[in-house]
């Protein structure tokens, strides 16, 4: 992981969002807590409806929380309108001006702000070539196509020089290919400018292939923030480890905390190592975590024994699903290679071996 | 055989002859109801006045000399006709602060409305439509009981001791503005309704989250986006507010006449249907012209959609 200062850009201090009133009502964000580092780019990570669109509204000022605080390098942002927040949006729906060039469109923040003339010109030449969209700096917004019109957004929430930028699922409109584009393209102007991003997406993939850290969230709450290698690999609960990527849950006894390791006992009765949270406290009824690709097949004996119940390709990798014994379902993800098959057919009787690094254990 | 492009000459004559055939009822609708009528209108400005009403077949250009200056019955010097200019001049003025306080009282309601949600914008929208089921005349009336002396709004100030003695409204100009307000008001809500409800509010979050402030996002933002909103609710004020002829008369007493009452006066009392006529054609005129201007200008710095 690459070294970032430990200064807080933002800091969200038990947060709430209540909509509506009475019976009615319903907690968009239920005491979220989150500190956001400067330079980073950091992900709220959820299904829609878990309130991350929320609690970026918050801290750009479209909302104001029904309790708690954020903090901007430590001054409280929370109850100043949205124009007095030195932090700018990315929108979905991008927003642009439709009555203004491309050009209006990304001098308009630095136009409210005042900045004299020459000053905006030179700023706006500066963005457009920074988004590459020098050459229709004169066209209107509704002559451009999606993925440009994403850039100006871009280059017009950008060109005030904000402390935090925020985005706002800003590539679930364009196709897979731009998509792909977009997200180097914006790790790229991330690295640029130097600026803090917070990016909402309920797109795992997007999350773990942009982000230096990640916040999962549900239902208004903010389940585990960490790097994508943490988030993916030492999932905290059942909800973020369905969420992100498939995975095997297990039923296992555990035993021998310590050191973040523990001895997980399967239904099997097979013993493996699994890594655990600090101060986990030893229980029969816990869940253990496997990735698919963690785990091996073979036809010999392994930690765990099933038979094969269905083959599915998938050009890079064959993901086999295996009935174990003890009746829990499990998956396997092998590599391909061009010899033909996997080397497994439909009813095989078989073993499925789990790498001493490869099981986690949960939270709940 | 029929060349291919024989085939198609004949298909496009067909088709020319068809198209013609359809738009028939509505040309002939705009020839008789329209056109026809003004035409009479300006061929009856260019005769004689009748002695009891009607025009004499004989032309003249009377009337149009009459419309802005005025003979001397002694010495047939022409001067310029104080009472027409003062009268044009009164109706124009009314008219544009008509349509301004249309706009000043219409803007706000039609963002009200616009910013409420789906259901409640519905009861809103047919609120505002609800006085148009009144007949003008007795809404007029309506507006007469609250405004005279002893009336609502003098009786409630007068009890609350603002004011010692009945404020005169009625029969004068603010009481003819307050009535042409009231009646066109609708008249501007709606277009800009109807502009404003297509407004993407997300435009003014985008716009308060790059530092523009509430006025600022209102005049940068929002009004260039209702605009053709405000230019089609400002013309149909200011068109009828113009030539308006029962709510001056009901209001304003017939002290102060206008426009429409000197026309009306032409083709009643005076007998002079020709300058009557030619009086009307000025007031399309002047309408025209102005809302030329208006499109032109407001076109200038504007809004293209699409």
């Amino acid at each position: 992981m690459p070294d970032k200062p430990d200064r807080n850009a933002i800091e969200v201090v038990n947060v709430s969002k209540i909509f509506g009133s009475g019976e009615g009502q319903v907690a968009a964000l239920d005491k979220v807590s989150v500190s956001i580092r400067e330079n980073e780019f950091f992900t709220l990570l959820g299904p829609s409806g878990c309130g991350k669109t929320t609690l970026l509204r918050l801290i750009a000022g479209f909302d104001f929380p029904t309790a708690g605080g954020i903090l901007l390098y430590g001054h409280d942002i929370a109850p100043l309108p949205p124009f007095k927040r030195p932090v700018n949006t990315v929108f979905q729906s991008y927003a642009l001006f439709p009555h203004m060039t491309v050009a209006d469109n990304i001098g308009f923040g630095l136009e409210m702000l005042g900045k004299p003339k020459a000053e905006i010109k030179a700023r706006v030449a500066e963005m457009l070539k920074l988004v590459k969209m020098e050459a229709l700096a004169g066209r209107r917004t509704g002559q451009i196509s999606g993925g440009q019109q994403q850039r100006v957004a871009l280059a017009r929430a950008l060109a005030p020089q904000p402390k935090v930028l925020l985005l706002d699922e800003p590539l679930s409109a364009l196709d897979y290919k731009l998509r792909k584009e977009m997200q180097i393209e914006l790790k790229r102007l991330q690295h640029e400018t130097g600026i803090t991003f917070i990016f909402v997406t309920h797109d795992q993939e997007e999350a773990l292939t942009m982000s230096d850290r990640i916040a999962v969230m549900s239902s208004g709450k903010i389940l585990q923030v960490g790097s994508p290698w943490d988030i993916y690999d030492k999932p905290a609960e059942r909800f973020v480890a369905d969420f992100i990527g498939e995975t095997n849950f297990l039923t296992a006894a555990i035993s021998g905390v310590g050191n973040g390791k523990a001895r997980a006992t399967l239904k099997s009765g097979t013993t493996i190592e699994a890594t655990v949270a600090e101060g986990f406290q030893p229980k029969d009824n816990a869940t253990v975590v496997v990735r698919p690709e963690h785990a091996k097949l073979t036809k010999d004996k392994g930690d765990l024994s099933g038979t094969v119940e269905n083959i599915v390709y998938f050009g890079t990798d064959t993901h086999i699903h295996v009935q174990l014994d003890s009746g829990e379902a499990f998956t396997v993800r092998q590599q391909n290679t061009r010899s033909a098959g996997c080397g497994f057919e439909r009813g095989d009787k078989v073993g499925i071996m789990i790498g001493n690094d490869a099981a986690q254990v949960l939270r709940d | 055989m029929a060349t291919a492009e024989e085939v198609a000459k004949a298909a496009e004559r067909r088709d020319v002859r068809d198209r013609w055939l359809l738009s028939a009822p509505a040309l002939l609708v705009i020839l008789f109801a329209a056109t026809g009528p003004l035409l009479i209108v300006l061929v009856y400005s260019f005769l004689t006045p009748g002695a009891y009403g009607d025009v004499k077949w004989q032309f003249s250009s009377d009337a149009w000399t009459s419309v802005f200056l005025e003979r001397d019955i002694f010495d047939d010097t022409l001067s310029l006709a104080a009472a027409h200019v003062t009268i044009f001049w009164r109706s124009i003025k009314l008219a544009v602060v008509t349509t301004l306080a249309t706009l000043a009282l219409g803007f706000p309601t039609a963002y009200f409305m616009a910013t409420r949600s789906e259901k409640t914008r519905d009861l809103w929208l047919f609120l505002i439509t609800i006085p148009f089921w009144t007949n003008l005349l007795i809404r007029t009336f309506a507006v007469l009981q609250i405004i005279r002396n002893e009336g609502i709004v003098n009786t409630i100030l007068l009890k609350l001791g603002i004011v010692s003695a009945p404020v005169q409204i009625l029969y004068t100009d603010t009481a003819i503005l307050i009535g042409m307000a009231y009646v066109y008001l609708p008249l501007m809500v709606l277009p800009i309704y109807a502009s404003m409800e297509k407004l993407d509010f997300r435009l003014v979050e985008a716009g308060y989250d790059l530092y523009a402030t509430r006025f600022k996002v209102l005049r940068k933002i929002i009004f260039p986006l209702v605009k053709p909103g405000v230019i089609a609710g400002s013309i149909l004020v200011f068109i009828p507010a113009l030539g308006a002829y029962v709510t001056p008369s009901v209001l304003g007493g017939g002290k102060n006449m206008m426009l429409s009452n000197l026309i009306e006066l032409q083709f009643g009392q005076g007998r002079n249907w020709p300058l009557g006529s030619a009086l009307s054609i000025t007031v399309m005129i002047i309408v025209m012209v102005a809302l030329l201007a208006y499109v032109r200008n407001a076109g200038k710095s504007g809004v293209r959609h699409g």
